[in-house]
């Protein structure tokens, strides 16, 4: 079997002499927070925590973008679909986060047109295919999804595409990291940061962070050989009492990060206030449309009153986003909560937290 | 700790659990949520002991030295034609593979169309001259058909449901309750290929690959494989819900747990791919045309070589083995030593964000 990468990322000779490197590195408990979804999935896919001695504690983060789009996103989100005029198109995990009452794959099987999109663009070219109706596009993600869409938004300008909007979601990585950190628990001693993030927006936001709060990040990849050496470059700083930014994926990432991309983002959107779900309003933690671009905001376009739904403050899932508690450790995990009905939004996604507990791990 | 543990107590969870009172698309995936429609409507309804039994085919007695093997499949696929097949194949092979895995040779097929308006005589042409070529490569006659028409934008161009019958050896016993401690398991060929044709073909992935549908009628392969080893004891054709669902199922049914080393699980390079940049697992893609075979573990030299002078078993391969009695799981040695547990299918396969 081969795979489609340089074979050093999955090498497992390499995989477990990083192991080893860490397991000789470590001389005390150590709590690490990987960001991103894509890396969580990853290190139970491969059962990398598996390889780490008792002392590390890999916490998983709230990197999960379907997770954290908020319950009022959700609720528009079902509000516009609900519209006949509407078709709304979504990236595809996005359908089975649940909101309220529903989630956007039963109000499609209620009549609602809603379509899988892999691109922004694939959406523009839906609403020029249907020019009587009215597109949207629900954006959702961290800065990684963010450069196409607003590539989108231009091209809709452009072309004077006036059927094509989207409902704006998308967050930031930095303010969440901050308000982890910030919070009375301060679990965390150290951070993966999420590498194809970083790819974009490059590592200089993370520098007075890890200065301010005296935590080491470390920009890390996906593939197993990436996580480990992210992992031995954290324990590394931990153990001799330092907090840098450090760069462990260096064949996708520099300090600038994609500086035409960020460009991109500027021009088209700027950072407001957002709420997380299970976390609660982070200030200035997601983007909206700057004013130029306000015509393409769906909600803007079709006047309804934004939902304003709040979630109880004492969800589980808002724990488990934040790192403060594992999966199995949710009364409802396994039981009440499955990904068949999934309770909460991290047993949604394949990058959801309790979703890649409940797939690799339950039973173990 | 504490405040941990007040939490547990006073859980409450913002979101109310989604009970499906509709259909959706994730019903048809051929994993957890299927099963459960099962359960819900039609074995609550319908069911009786050879319906519940759970395999790919029904067996009715017919006489001292022979039992009547019966199955019945619908095809929908979207697009009708892709890389390395079409709907009419597709419906020719399923059909096929579903009775020649219990074990039985396959005697003949029916086949009911429902016809989309508008649909172009030259597609339906070339779908039905398709399902003839499939019949000559299995030895087999289509011997009964239907066809109804619906209304324009009331069928996507066009459904085929097929029947198969064919007749078993009152002395073979195959069933997915039969796999035993010590037994090997084997694959007869790469995983995932057909799901990841489909998902390309249907053209919105933005890129493309030289991934072809897998789909072939199995028949003559599982005869040479049964002549020359008649103890096989489980043999499945693992389609919607791809290698992990069907060995899940098995699992379940025969009350074991089974152990694969991911490393000798074959997938194709391209296959890795494209599922890497969507974030599928070919363990979960659907497959038209290999096999699942759980034997003893004195055979697997044998039932090796079979399969790779076979021109659809070339890259056989073992894959793992069964494990001791439990309540059915299936865990997953990856190349780093590590285990995972590999679950059935929840749902419809989304591919992920990032």
């Amino acid at each position: 079997m081969t795979s489609p990468l340089p074979v050093d990322h999955r090498s497992p000779a390499l995989t477990l002499r990083l192991a080893a490197e860490i397991k000789a590195a470590t001389s005390r408990p150590w709590n690490i927070m990987e960001i991103c979804g894509g890396q969580t999935h990853s290190i139970l896919q491969y059962g990398l925590d598996q390889l780490l001695p008792q002392e590390i504690r890999l916490i998983h983060g709230p990197g999960c973008p379907v997770c954290v789009t908020s319950l009022e996103s959700i609720e528009n989100a079902l509000t516009l679909a609900a519209n006949p005029e509407v078709i709304f198109t979504s990236f595809g995990d996005m359908l089975r986060v649940p909101g309220v009452s529903c989630d956007l794959l039963t109000a499609r099987s209620h009549g609602s047109d809603v379509r899988v999109v892999y691109s922004p663009l694939e959406a523009v070219k839906i609403a020029e295919a249907n020019p009587a109706k009215q597109v949207v596009f629900f954006a959702i993600g961290f800065e990684t999804t963010v450069p196409s869409i607003a590539a989108t938004i231009k091209h809709a300008e452009r072309n004077d595409i006036n059927n094509f909007s989207i409902l704006p979601a998308n967050v930031l990585v930095p303010p969440a990291m901050k308000s982890i950190l910030g919070s009375e628990n301060r679990l965390v001693h150290a951070f993966l940061a999420a590498g194809h993030v970083c790819a974009v927006m490059g590592f200089h936001e993370y520098l007075p962070i890890a200065k301010l709060y005296q935590r080491p990040i470390v920009v890390t990849g996906f593939e197993p050989v990436d996580l480990m050496t992210g992992i031995l470059m954290a324990v590394r700083q931990l153990e001799s009492g330092r907090a840098e930014v450090e760069n462990a994926y260096s064949r996708a990432v520099n300090q600038e990060g994609n500086l035409a991309a960020q460009a991109l983002i500027n021009e088209v959107f700027e950072p407001v206030d957002r709420k997380w779900r299970g976390i609660g309003l982070i200030p200035l933690s997601g983007l909206g449309l700057k004013e130029k671009y306000q015509h393409f905001d769906a909600i803007n376009r079709f006047g309804f009153n934004a939902s304003t739904i709040s979630e109880s403050s004492v969800c589980l899932a808002g724990k488990v986003l934040q790192g403060l508690i594992n999966p199995p450790q949710c009364p409802a995990f396994g039981t009440a909560c499955t990904p068949t009905k999934p309770v909460g939004a991290p047993m949604v996604s394949a990058e959801g937290t309790c979703n890649a507990y409940y797939r690799f791990q339950r039973g173990s | 700790m504490d405040e941990i543990s007040q939490n547990l107590q006073a859980f409450n969870c913002p979101v109310p659990l989604s009970q499906h009172e509709t259909i959706q698309l994730g019903h048809g995936s051929g994993g957890t949520l299927t099963h459960e429609l099962i359960k819900r409507i039609f074995q609550k309804h319908l069911g009786n002991e050879i319906l519940n039994s759970g395999n790919d085919a029904a067996i009715l007695p017919f006489s001292l030295e022979e039992k009547l093997v019966v199955s019945t499949d619908a095809h929908i696929v979207s697009p009708l034609f892709f890389p390395g097949g079409d709907i009419g194949r597709l419906a020719v092979c399923g059909t096929v593979n579903d009775v020649a895995v219990m074990g039985a040779r396959v005697e003949a097929l029916t086949a009911s169309f429902i016809l989309e308006e508008g649909l172009s005589l030259e597609s339906l042409e070339r779908i039905v001259s398709s399902m003839a070529d499939a019949c000559l490569e299995a030895g087999i006659k289509i011997v009964a058909g239907d066809t109804k028409v619906t209304e324009r934008g009331k069928s996507d161009g066009l459904f085929i449901s097929t029947a198969g019958f064919g007749w078993l050896s009152a002395k073979r016993q195959i069933a997915g309750d039969l796999a035993q401690p010590g037994d090997a398991v084997i694959v007869s060929g790469p995983m995932g290929n057909h799901g990841v044709a489909i998902a390309q073909a249907r053209g919105n992935l933005g890129f493309s690959s030289s991934v072809q549908s897998d789909v072939a009628p199995l028949n003559s392969m599982i005869a040479s494989l049964l002549e020359a080893i008649p103890d096989v004891h489980v043999m499945r054709d693992p389609t919607r819900g791809g290698l992990a669902t069907t060995l899940v199922e098995i699992a379940r049914q025969s009350g074991v747990s089974i152990e694969l080393k991911e490393d000798q699980i074959p997938v194709d390079r391209a296959v890795r791919s494209v599922c890497d940049m969507l974030g599928l697992d070919p363990l979960y893609m659907a497959n038209e045309g290999k096999l699942i075979l759980i034997l003893p573990s004195a055979s697997v030299q044998k039932a090796l070589s079979v399969l790779q002078n076979h021109k659809y078993g070339r890259s056989a391969a073992l894959i793992g083995k069964v494990l001791e009695k439990s309540n059915g799981k299936v865990w997953l040695k990856t190349m780093f030593g590590t285990t995972r547990v590999l679950d059935m299918l929840s749902a419809e396969m989304l591919p992920r964000i990032c």
